[in-house]
């Protein structure tokens, strides 16, 4: 079964949970960068949780159904229209063929996951369908036109779907740090300066990681680290002092030192920051 | 879990003391999925990485680097103390590096930080080049990138500090120097080294199927030479 893609917005890429465990080849770990909202969508629609999505970067996409076929969609917070009527999300839609789907502007969080029922095809690599923009692998970003398959996957019995509101843009967020392996190449204020500033959310940010704009932590030695292991989550910290949070694409290795790191339960809130999302940091 | 320090910036090793400790590995925080196991040298790096070959269920990944070897874990699936203790307990292998193939790569050196790199070192463009093209580099890891070598040699006559800020794209097929290594960029990245030339050589080709050898050009153990085009 295929659909045709009308229109992308800023970027629509294929995602399902990543491909763990290839570091040894120079793969990081990618994936849905909101792991919750993809598996949500696909609970709905009853693919398994492994299934492939579409991460739909902020709106403006559109799609048209060839055959008929069953979605949802969760994550960002925005306007779901169906042949130009508002319908909702977080909820299964059962459409006939030649049935448009838009999705407009988020009005909160950054990234809707699109779940069609029996999943998006695409060859795999290293078994996941993910698009990794930092190695340029999986899936090429979509395109306006081009034919979407889907419908191959096993379906599910029914499984209960957890949603998480994406974070408000006029609201702080609040993310839960643990200290990183190299606090110590920081100057004595700099923890706490760390956890009590406001830091904001760069547009530069992308699945890459999120950098982050505020007053430049210091560091207490001008030496360089050797090259390291990354962990997703990890706040590096370059020369100029602001950190950038390293999301599911990131390099295996940096040399930037880890002041902190993201827990794991919070990172999901990372993909659905907007640029110019404020947030702080939670010693936990 | 992971108590703050008394003393802010001061850093507690996770099981720096206790028993069963096998090798000489200090276990570093590194969140609530990883822990980082630091050494001496890039030789204890890879005989500790040749022990850890076969980790328990819930380990993700095994990541060695410079002086680090990077374990993440699940923390459903794995306790930290798990991980922590199978760390501790490893023994190390010792083994020379693998005297492996023989990977030619063309250069040009054209590189927008050639002439830095060539102040920095006090030495001339030519010098420079001279050395890189002289000097038989080993994979040692890889990472960063799928295809990503890091290569090292038997000197220290090119060892640059890293770029102050990164760029945020580089092109594929740069060659660069980053503190005792050198490295060919696999594909457009962010980049935070020194850039010294370009190769026309695929580091990576994902159509080579993993039944067919590996995709990457430069696996752990070759040996690369470089020519300047």
């Amino acid at each position: 079964m295929t659909a045709r893609v009308v229109s992308t917005g800023p970027l629509a890429l294929v995602q399902d949970l990543g491909r763990p465990g290839a570091a040894a080849l120079g793969l990081g770990p990618g994936g849905a960068l909101d792991r919750a909202a993809l598996v949500a969508a696909n609970a709905l629609v009853a693919n398994p949780a492994s299934s492939a999505g579409l991460e739909i970067v902020f709106g403006g996409f559109a799609l048209e159904f060839n055959e008929p076929a069953v979605f949802a969609v969760t994550g960002a917070v925005g306007e779901v229209l169906i042949d130009g009527v508002p319908r909702p999300q977080r909820t299964a839609h059962s459409v006939a063929a030649g049935t448009r789907l838009t999705i407009a502007a988020a009005s909160a969080g950054l990234r809707y996951y699109l779940a069609i029922a029996g999943g998006i095809e695409a060859p795999t690599l290293l078994g996941s369908r993910s698009r990794d923009i930092l190695a340029a692998m999986g899936p090429e970003p979509l395109q306006a036109g081009q034919l979407l398959s889907f419908g191959s996957d096993h379906q599910e019995s029914a499984r209960p779907e957890v949603f998480r509101d994406p974070p408000r843009p006029d609201r702080r967020l609040s993310l839960r740090v643990t200290p990183g392996p190299r606090r110590d190449w920081f100057v004595d204020g700099a923890w706490s300066q760390l956890l009590s500033q406001e830091w904001a959310i760069s547009a530069d940010s992308n699945r890459i990681g999120a950098r982050l704009l505020g007053r430049p932590l210091e560091f207490s030695r001008s030496g360089q680290l050797p090259s390291e292991g990354m962990v997703t989550g990890a706040l590096q910290v370059p020369p100029s002092g602001l950190p950038t949070i390293f999301l599911a694409d990131h390099p295996v290795t940096g040399g930037y030192p880890v002041i902190a790191v993201v827990r794991k339960a919070d990172i999901d809130l990372l993909g659905q920051a907007q640029p110019g999302q404020t947030l702080r940091f939670l010693a936990s | 879990m992971n108590a703050l320090p008394k003393t802010p910036g001061a850093l507690e090793p996770i099981g720096a003391t206790g028993s069963g400790r096998a090798n000489a590995a200090t276990l570093l925080p590194c969140g609530d999925s990883g822990i980082l196991a630091e050494l001496e040298t890039l030789d204890q790096v890879l005989a500790l990485f040749r022990a850890l070959s076969e980790p328990p269920a819930g380990v993700l990944d095994v990541v060695p680097a410079a002086r680090t070897i990077l374990v993440t874990f699940d923390p459903e699936r794995l306790e930290l103390t798990a991980v922590q203790n199978w760390l501790r307990s490893a023994e190390p292998v010792e083994a020379a590096l693998a005297d492996g193939p023989l990977v030619p790569i063309e250069v040009s050196y054209t590189g927008p930080d050639l002439a830095e790199v060539a102040q920095y070192l006090n030495l001339t463009v030519e010098q420079v080049v001279e050395l890189h093209t002289s000097s038989e580099w080993t994979a040692a890891f890889t990472g960063f990138a799928p295809g990503f070598a890091y290569l090292v040699t038997s000197h220290e006559k090119l060892r640059v500090p890293r770029r102050n800020t990164p760029r945020t794209s580089i092109p594929a097929g740069s060659v660069a120097l980053g503190g005792e290594f050198s490295a060919i960029y696999p594909t457009s990245s962010p980049a935070g080294w020194q850039l010294i030339g370009h190769t026309a050589a695929v580091l990576w080709d994902a159509s080579k199927s993993e039944a067919a050898g590996s995709p990457a050009l430069i696996t752990p153990g070759a040996r690369v030479r470089f020519r300047a085009v």
